[in-house]
């Protein structure tokens, strides 16, 4: 008898109740059905509990950014939207304040450009040997190695940029003369801290983000696609750079999309490496903020709660949540439509 | 997807028509080229190129490791991993930020791991492929993507501050001695825990819902047919053959919670506190002394990473070397944690097979 009550129990959205009814089947009370729903109730609330942390987040910078609960003021109730994008200097210790958010959203750009020079390529040349040329063994060996590097906290990547980068990789090969003695090479001037080193280390952190997802992408593209390019009389080499890519391209690019992101939202490795002094410059050898690090900056510091420098957080915040999460949204989006087009 | 492509004939993937028949032209054209030795050259130095960037990284990975050990070469000692920080860097310890970390990742398994499993319980089991839930999905992918400080600043307002709402402080008396129980948090181990659980969670979601699916249906099939109810199916077939990868799972993110630095500088984490939280002075004395142990999560903390960066902003230049031995103390430990995971991994799943 349980065994036919457990039927529509399963599928009752399927099966017409009227029916139900008229066989005896209908649904009845008992406490084993209250305990399964209360359960069922239990776990969607806490699925529900990611979109309050979304809602929450939102909350938090809007009523601190544009819309401040009375009587509290929000920051672009008293920045003007135009002085936040027009204005050149980020500058909070001024009096009256200067907030122009270039500078810090030069110097991420700066950041993410150099992770990007160094980390896109790396990541999926590394993808296309683990998933087109390793072998079974060697893959079972490098994979778990690459993961590690994803494993390594920022703030150690911090400490490796700023303090082996910087002198012993970076003012090597720009200062020469200082280093080996020499006087007659090229001498250029580094900052201790400085964007190359920042960028740098962001670079070797999302190398394993970029080749795990590329990697599954490429697994993804159909052998017949492989197996027809060599029918067709091509090399490997041929395969893998005019095929395999090309078809894996959007899923690629939403790869290169979320280790970009990646890369803006990085924050301890920049704020040691890079530096915390908003320039508008795209000198890479100076010193820079990036969004990231202003936060940082602000919180570690002993900044009254209420003041225009405290609320500028939520701003600089902001900006940063909305860039982030466009990418991510994207990315997320051409990764569904590209796991839909091969499965 | 396309209408003009979705006659059967076509073996391309509708997806991109123009760009794959390109592909397929331009290999004929070149399947007629005589310069194979060329191509063939072409192809070795590509798969040395991307030979040199697997392996590359991994050497990063060891120079990495290799300098800070010879950066921390001498300031490594026993000494150093039991005593509290001091302004002389000679005499500096770690002890804090490791009991700090203890407490504190302790604390946000707690709070995560349930929360985190029963919301993938409920995406891949109940969960029917409405738009709510693909909206859920979307946002969970989303949410694992926000830069950590962001959290940061989410957990400095809400549990930290409390949105300023209350001012007060609460002393309640729990009959084995007085907690002090703060409203709002403060910089507490609690509000630190609380962030850090948030910050996990979409981790330990997307490594459960896994696990959940690596799970053959037949499982789920046999189990009810047998009489079984939803969720005695679940407890007592699914998840018992989803742990394995649940645990590997939970271990990586709660590793990957104890690097993290950005969320708790953002929350007011101490880099300089010379007591452990709820001044236990030794490890009996979470046994003993039940009031203390329940001061624990209201009492200031700090973590080793925290220490590293207070460490690494001193102007002597000792503590940088005092930075790096910490550095090699966590990387012990998450080479532990990350072994831990990757031995479950390959131990658990070869015993089970479907």
């Amino acid at each position: 008898m349980s065994v036919v009550e457990q039927k529509p129990a399963s599928t009752d959205s399927v099966i017409d109740r009227t029916n139900l009814e008229a066989s005896g089947l209908a649904y009845r009370f008992t406490w084993q059905r209250l305990r399964e729903s209360f359960i069922q109730m239990l776990l969607f609330l806490c699925a529900l509990l990611s979109v309050l942390t979304t809602l929450a987040i939102i909350f938090v910078l809007v009523s601190e950014a544009i819309f401040g609960i009375p009587p509290e003021k929000a920051f672009f109730q008293e920045i003007s939207l135009s002085q936040f994008f027009l204005e050149t200097r980020w500058a909070p210790q001024y009096s009256p304040p200067v907030f122009g958010i270039w500078p810090l959203i030069c110097g991420t750009f700066l950041i993410t450009i150099i992770a990007a020079i160094i980390g896109l390529p790396t990541g999926l040349l590394a993808a296309v040997y683990l998933a087109e040329y390793a072998s079974p063994r060697v893959r079972s060996i490098a994979k778990p190695i690459l993961e590690l590097l994803a494993g390594v906290p920022t703030v150690v990547y911090g400490y490796f940029g700023l303090r082996i980068v910087t002198p012993y990789v970076i003012r090597p090969i720009l200062k020469p003369a200082e280093f080996f003695g020499v006087e007659w090479l090229w001498s250029i001037p580094v900052d201790g801290f400085n964007a190359l080193s920042g960028g740098i280390v962001v670079g070797l952190m999302i190398i394993p983000t970029v080749c795990s997802l590329s990697e599954d992408v490429l697994r993804a593209v159909p052998r017949t696609l492989r197996e027809a390019g060599y029918a067709l009389g091509s090399t490997k080499f041929d395969v893998c750079v005019r095929v395999v890519i090309p078809s894996a391209l959007s899923g690629i690019i939403a790869a290169f999309l979320l280790a970009i992101s990646r890369a803006v939202g990085e924050t301890m490795a920049v704020t040691i490496a890079a530096g915390q002094k908003p320039t508008l410059t795209l000198n890479p050898l100076s010193q820079i903020e990036t969004m990231t690090a202003y936060v940082v900056n602000v919180m570690s510091g002993d900044t009254p709660v209420g003041t225009i420098e405290y609320k500028s957080l939520y701003a600089v915040a902001l900006v940063l949540f909305l860039t982030t999460l466009t990418m991510n949204l994207i990315s997320q989006l051409v990764l569904a439509r590209y796991r839909e087009v091969y499965q | 997807m396309n209408p003009q492509t979705s006659a059967p004939t076509s073996a391309e993937p509708p997806q991109m028509p123009l760009e794959s028949t390109n592909v397929g032209t331009k290999l004929i054209e070149e399947s007629f080229d005589s310069e194979l030795a060329r191509r063939h050259r072409y192809g070795m130095i590509f798969e040395w190129v991307c030979w040199l960037a697997t392996w590359g990284s991994v050497v990063i990975l060891g120079v990495l490791i290799a300098t800070m050990a010879w950066q921390a070469m001498g300031w490594l000692t026993p000494k150093f991993l039991v005593s509290m920080p001091r302004r002389n860097p000679a005499d500096a310890g770690i002890l804090p930020g490791i009991v700090g970390t203890f407490w504190l990742i302790l604390l946000t398994a707690i709070l995560s791991v349930p929360l985190g499993v029963g919301a993938a319980i409920y995406l891949e089991e109940y969960s029917k492929p409405t738009l709510l839930t693909k909206f859920i999905q979307l946002n969970i992918a989303n949410l694992a993507g926000v830069p950590s400080i962001v959290y940061g600043i989410l957990g400095f307002t809400a549990f930290v501050r409390m949105f300023g709402l209350t001012k007060s402080e609460y002393l309640i008396n729990l009959g084995i001695g007085s907690l002090q129980l703060t409203l709002p948090f403060g910089r507490t181990v609690i509000s630190g825990a609380l962030t850090l659980a948030l910050l996990s969670l979409p981790v330990v979601i997307i490594a459960s819902q896994e696990a959940l699916r690596s799970v053959p249906p037949s499982l789920r099939h046999a189990s009810l047919a047998l009489g079984a109810t939803k969720w005695q199916t679940i407890w007592h077939q699914v998840l018992p053959s989803a742990l394995p990868g649940m645990m590997t799972g939970v271990i990586l993110a709660m590793s990957r919670a104890i690097g993290e630095t950005a969320p708790l500088v953002a929350i007011g984490a101490a880099t300089y506190i010379t007591f452990t939280p709820g001044r236990l002075n030794s490890v009996s004395e979470a046994f003993t002394r039940p009031d203390k142990l329940a001061q624990v999560p209201f009492d200031s903390f700090t973590t080793i990473p925290m220490q590293i960066y207070g460490w690494i902003n001193e102007a002597k230049p000792e503590f940088q070397h005092v930075a790096a031995a910490a550095i090699l103390v966590l990387l012990v430990i998450l080479l532990i944690s990350n072994g831990l995971a990757i031995f479950i991994r390959q131990h658990f799943q070869k015993k089970v097979r479907w």
